[in-house]
């Protein structure tokens, strides 16, 4: 395949890769710029691009007015909570869809997924009302909960794609090797699914990590994540476009580093496991 | 010791009946080799041996023992699968290893086995190396190192060399030969190649259709096959075979002769016919002839016949190498 194509053809694409690139690029980068600029050069016309003053000063108002660690640390808490929390009850779910299918797997796997069909407002009012009467709001417990709740069905179906590639053969053969049905779980199986369950691993933290609508519905105070950090920056003060962007960058930046160091995994966890 | 027993085995998938009724005796030591055209049950019949399936009803024995209902690994078959199945996270060493692991041996016993597994095998140089590292033939070897190192009762093979080329596949073919002699232990082959099953097996099932058409020696099956499906799969290449007034000339509904069991002259001969194709292979030729009033038929010739195509030949079955069969297709 590869060989076939043509350079003029090669050179076009790569041209128009990176035009995508650069446009679902470019808000991120304008953000980034603008984290650095004065406020008053923020929002000047025509807009500077690079040749401007460039100062820290938005970065440091931003760490002096909140406690950005605090809720750096709620980010964390509830994404690799909930994301743990998610494969301890998805990894025997999807084992068990995978391998010891029935005629309602299918089904069961649709309806699952059909649940993230529904637009998240749909369930805004029976969420928060049982949160209150929990006594959920605004705790850590109540947000891994809930941010588990809505990834559940990808991390089922991620895990599901994950082990139906694991050939039959190979568990038949360790079968006839005398393994017992934990020695096989522990020798055969685990190991071939450990990367599919990395890359599920990953996805779901920057999911959870990204969750805006219910860490913000559901948080005031105490549990606040790294979403609502931002928020704080845009509507109750007045729209300060600068600092805005130093918060935003700052609330990425943990995200961007971890999604950097873990590339390979994390591309074939978005392509489900077709680039190999 | 490993000898298998089938009684009234009957498998079937979700009401569709794949083995109807099979009754079987593997003697100890033997190298049996099930064959059959694809999809005939071959696998199905292995792993019901294997205990990967379960039977429908009937019985399996080992050495006297009923295993029906017993787990793959209680029964101490190993087996051997068309596409490896090696352990892709563990080098050949944990490949070899992993049967002896299981029943928990002592690391030297381990140590001791692997290492002389691969010398069998002519792995060692390649006891560190993961699968993925290996050629399809060292994989295949592989995956025999793993089934040999547990001494098992008996070894199913099920198609091992189909993902082989010709040659290998010959040298392979041999070296699981080799293998038998040394091991002396029971082996049950499937494959659909009628040539792996006439040089390797002491006995052959032939199967069509989830029934066995015919359980014999090599020789047997090849000198007095049962009826016309066994005939006309046994032998390369094919039997000739001719109905109608001919065949009823010699009081059959059908009568065989085999390419090589006819005598090609240049004029006279029972049936007389043109040559259509003449293939040199160098040590023979095989003339295929249009004869009249029967049809095609082929001929095993030396490799040095003169004859081409659209000569006139004559052809004459040798004396005692006809076939008849009935109209339902057995031997008389
Ligand atoms: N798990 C199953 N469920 C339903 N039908 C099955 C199953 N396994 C096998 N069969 C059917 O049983 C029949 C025999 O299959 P089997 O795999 O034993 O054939 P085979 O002789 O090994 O063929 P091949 O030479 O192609 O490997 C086929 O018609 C197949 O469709
Ligand atoms: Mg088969």
């Amino acid at each position: 395949m590869a060989r076939a194509v043509s350079t003029r053809r090669k050179l076009a694409f790569t041209a128009l890769a990176w035009i995508v690139a650069l446009v679902v690029f470019f808000p991120i980068l304008w953000a980034f710029l603008t984290s650095f600029k004065t406020e008053g050069t923020a929002i000047a016309a025509p807009p500077k691009f690079l040749f401007f003053e460039w100062t820290l000063e938005n970065y440091r108002t931003v760490l002096e007015r909140s406690n950005y660690f605090r809720f750096l640390g709620n980010s964390i808490i509830t994404a690799v909570g909930s994301t743990l929390l998610g494969l301890v009850v998805a990894i025997p779910a999807a084992w068990a869809m995978a391998f010891s299918p029935t005629r309602r797997t299918k089904d069961v796997l649709m309806w699952m997924l059909s649940t993230k069909m529904l637009p998240a407002v749909g369930v805004l009012v029976p969420i928060t009302m049982l949160f209150r009467m929990m006594g959920l709001t605004d705790t850590h417990l109540g947000l891994v909960l809930v941010l588990t709740l809505i990834n559940l069905p990808i991390i089922v179906w991620m895990l599901f794609t994950y082990f139906k590639e694991i050939p039959v053969d190979i568990l038949e053969a360790a079968r006839m090797d005398g393994a017992s049905l934990r020695q096989e779980v522990i020798y055969v199986l685990t190991p071939m699914a450990i990367p599919g369950i990395a890359s599920t691993l990953l996805l779901n933290i920057i999911l959870a990590w990204n969750e805006s609508f219910w860490t913000i519905v559901l948080t005031t105070t105490q549990a606040t994540p790294l979403p609502a950090f931002i928020a704080a920056y845009s509507s109750p003060e007045g729209l300060f476009w600068a600092k805005l962007s130093a918060a935003s960058m700052m609330a990425i930046a943990p995200i961007l580093i971890m999604g950097w160091f873990s590339q390979k995994q994390l591309v074939r966890g978005l392509t489900f496991g077709a680039v190999k | 010791m490993g000898s298998i027993t089938l009684e009234h085995v009957n498998k079937s998938f979700g009401g569709v009946e794949v083995i109807p009724d099979i009754s079987l005796e593997i003697a100890d030591g033997e190298f049996i080799v099930f064959v059959g055209p694809s999809g005939c049950g071959k696998s199905t019949l292995l792993r019901l041996i294997a205990g990967l399936e379960d039977v429908t009803s009937g019985r399996i024995l080992i050495d006297g023992e009923d295993v029906s209902r017993a787990a793959p690994a209680q029964r101490k078959l190993s087996m051997v699968f068309q596409s490896y199945a090696l352990y892709p996270h563990m080098s050949v060493r944990g490949n070899i290893a992993f049967p002896l692991k299981m029943e928990k041996a002592p690391r030297e016993k381990i140590d001791q086995a692997v290492n002389n597994a691969a010398a069998i095998l002519n792995l060692t140089d390649y006891l560190d190396r993961k699968p993925r590292q290996l050629s399809g033939g060292q994989r295949q070897r592989v995956a025999i190192g793993r089934a040999i190192v547990r001494q098992p009762k008996a070894f199913l093979f099920d198609e091992p060399l189909s993902n082989l080329d010709a040659a290998l596949r010959v040298a392979m073919r041999l070296e699981i030969s080799e293998l038998h002699n040394k091991l002396k232990t029971t082996m049950v082959y499937v494959t659909h190649d009628q040539v792996e099953a006439m040089t390797m097996a002491d006995k052959i099932v032939v199967l069509n259709a989830g029934r066995v058409e015919q359980f014999g020696s090599p020789l047997e099956l090849y000198q007095r096959p049962a009826n016309t499906f066994v005939a006309g799969f046994i032998g390369s290449p094919r039997m000739n075979f001719i109905d109608g007034a001919e065949a009823a000339r010699h009081g059959a509904h059908t009568i065989g002769v085999r390419p090589e069991h006819l005598v090609v002259t240049p004029e006279g001969g029972d049936w007389s016919g043109v040559v259509k194709v003449s293939e040199h292979l160098g040590s023979d030729t095989f003339l295929h002839v249009d004869v009249d009033g029967i049809g095609a038929l082929t001929a095993r010739a030396p490799g040095d016949v003169p004859f081409r195509h659209g000569e006139t030949v004559g052809l004459s079955p040798m004396n005692g190498r006809l076939y008849r069969f009935d109209a339902q297709g057995l031997a008389l």
